[in-house]
């Protein structure tokens, strides 16, 4: 009896797909084409991610000294950095260091925050009280700072980046997960569940988890792109990514002290960093688009 | 309020507490391999006291307003710190400023001509303005203003009380480059906002008894619509206070952002945190505010 009624959310949620898919067709062109190419701009960076060696023209840390701040040229496509490296391998092999860190801290901040939110909606009580006041102190501290802050005392790598950038996002995720739970757990389907005995683990699980996801996964999408930027500035302010290892943020660090002489090192990984997060905000909110009843007919009127 | 503010105390005690090195080596130097020195000052500092003890008096201290001295030039923090506060105020108050202006008035125009060509413009403008990373705004604005064009000083802050014209001149493109997050921001929740209440009864009321479009959304819409602008202006605080810590450190501007980062690279942590500290105050001043300016645009909001 109980699994019966377990699995009726997995069989919900198959038209719910169809149903997603179906608006993602019907809505406006210019949202879709937006969305489109946020997805074709995050492909070209998965992929120069996933084969670097094969694309990058150079190995990103070979010196040449013969070819130090060169400009751009037939060689160095986008030029040389002052080390004589080729800045268009450096910024290829960069995108690896920034979905690396986007991934994990966004990863990190979902699978805490995501327990967190779920558990407390779900139970209320002092529990639900004492973890909203937490998540109220930890987002009354200025994001980057805090994130400064906590690298800065774990001592400055990219894992205590990763560490740190996702610790300041989880409470936000652990805010929408409760939101979320505290209007799913009033359903009928989770009263019959109750009464069929299903443990609240299970509950959670199967019943509150899968109609709560829509809004989580937006949020992720639009979350790596904060953490791509954020692990930027960390390694830009010289506390995230540390040298030799290629980073945008490191390489706008150093095209910001050479940016008379080689502008092209600064503007070129800034513009990587930018077509990036700009590629994960607009999946982000063609995705939100697609899975908001709401915003979908309004737009379709 | 009060809960949130002995946890943000006890976050930020527990942020000094895990940060590397014993302040008290720190503090001898090269004397510290003398033990009887070492545990006379542990005990001075109150370093041998249980933690909840420390907790406390460091609780007291910064109640007095006394935020430990640098490691560094051994001077009081909170001196060290009030002096750069005014610089950070001027740069925060500059950005607000371009923020406000540029997204309320993008946000007029696309709500009065939604679908328009300008909606349009504005709606990619406003998803470029969130994602673009400020130090690299920062160094395109550089590049071009103050490398190639020579219009702006590319770097450097100059008082207002020594110089007002260069001092307005140096601010322009930190004000751009703090502002731009703000304005986009603004640009789509006051586009929305106002949307939905031009949609109300009271304006069309307003446009059946003849009033020119200006005065109905200045004395009509606007006002209503505050209410969620206000939010998202609160909101748009500590995301200033963020960037001013990077706009500082790229265009050289002696504020507490700057302290923070350059006291990170001198392992100075008490100026650290005496920075965080004072930073995460005036985001929960600015809440506040926020909730006191909500009761002044809608009065009936009334506080209990």
């Amino acid at each position: 009896m109980s699994r019966a009624i377990a699995a009726t959310p997995e069989a919900l949620a198959i038209p719910r797909i169809g149903l997603v898919l179906r608006r993602v067709r019907t809505s406006p062109f210019f949202e879709t084409r937006l969305a489109g190419a946020g997805l074709a701009i995050t492909a070209v960076v998965v992929v120069c991610a996933l084969a670097a060696p094969i694309i990058a023209p150079y190995d990103p840390n070979e010196q040449d000294y013969l070819a130090i701040t060169d400009p751009p040229s037939a060689a160095h496509v986008l030029g040389t950095d002052d080390l004589g490296r080729d800045v268009l391998s450096r910024i290829i092999f960069g995108s690896r260091v920034s979905l690396e860190v986007g991934l994990i801290a966004v990863g990190l901040a979902i699978s805490i925050g995501v327990s967190l939110g779920l558990s407390a909606g779900y139970r209320g009580g002092l529990a639900d009280d004492i973890l909203m006041r937490i998540v109220d102190a930890v987002q009354a501290f200025p994001n980057l700072i805090l994130a400064l802050a906590i690298t800065a005392a774990l001592g400055p790598s990219v894992a205590n980046a990763m560490l740190a950038i996702g610790f300041v996002a989880t409470p936000g995720i652990a805010r929408l997960t409760r939101g979320q739970t505290l209007s799913v757990r009033e359903r009928e389907y989770v009263s019959a569940a109750r009464a069929c005995g299903a443990t609240p683990v299970q509950i959670m699980r199967r019943h509150i988890w899968p109609n709560v996801t829509a809004p989580i996964v937006v949020q992720a999408t639009l979350l790596m792109g904060t953490a791509i930027v954020t692990e930027a500035a960390l390694s830009f302010l010289g506390v995230g990514v540390q040298p030799p290892t290629p980073s945008w943020g490191a390489m706008l660090r150093t095209g910001s002290q050479y940016l008379e002489v080689a502008p092209w090192i600064g503007l070129t990984s800034g513009a990587a960093i930018f077509a990036t997060v700009l590629a994960f905000n607009f999946v982000g909110d063609g995705l939100r688009r697609a899975m908001d009843p709401r915003l979908a007919s309004r737009k379709r009127q | 309020m009060v809960p949130v503010l002995v946890l943000v105390s006890i976050l930020t005690f527990a942020l000094l507490y895990i940060l590397p090195g014993d302040p008290a080596v720190a503090m001898l130097g090269e004397n510290a391999g003398n033990q009887q020195t070492y545990l006379a000052l542990r005990h001075d500092l109150g370093l041998d006291q249980p933690l909840y003890q420390q907790y406390l008096s460091w609780l007291g201290r910064i109640l007095h307003g006394d935020l430990g001295h640098s490691i560094r030039t051994s001077e009081p923090v909170s001196a060290v710190l009030l002096a750069r506060v005014p610089v950070t105020l001027y740069l925060g108050t500059a950005g607000l400023l371009v923020g406000l202006l540029l997204g309320l008035s993008v946000a007029i125009v696309s709500a009065l001509r939604p679908g328009t060509a300008f909606d349009s413009i504005g709606a990619v403008l406003a998803m470029g303005g969130v994602a673009i990373p400020s130090f690299w705004q920062a160094l395109l604005l550089v590049y071009v203003f103050g490398v190639l064009l020579r219009w702006l000083p590319p770097s450097g802050f100059t008082s207002p009380l020594d110089d007002p014209w260069l001092s307005v001149r140096g601010m322009i493109m930190p004000a751009i480059v703090l502002g731009t997050h703000s304005a986009a921001v603004i640009m789509r929740q006051g586009r929305s906002a106002l949307m939905e209440v031009l949609e109300q009864d009271y304006v069309t009321t307003a446009r059946a008894k003849g009033l020119r479009d200006r005065s109905v959304v200045a004395r009509h819409a606007l006002k209503n619509a505050m209410i969620p602008i206000i939010t998202v202006i609160g909101l748009q605080v500590g995301s200033l206070v963020s960037g001013a810590a990077i706009t500082e450190t790229v265009f050289a501007i002696p504020g507490v952002g700057r302290a923070a980062v350059d006291a990170i690279f001198f392992r100075d942590y008490p100026v650290l945190q005496g920075a965080v500290v004072i930073l995460t105050l005036s985001v929960l001043i600015a809440n506040l505010v926020t909730d006191v300016a909500y009761a002044y645009v809608d009065p009936r909001v009334r506080f209990s």
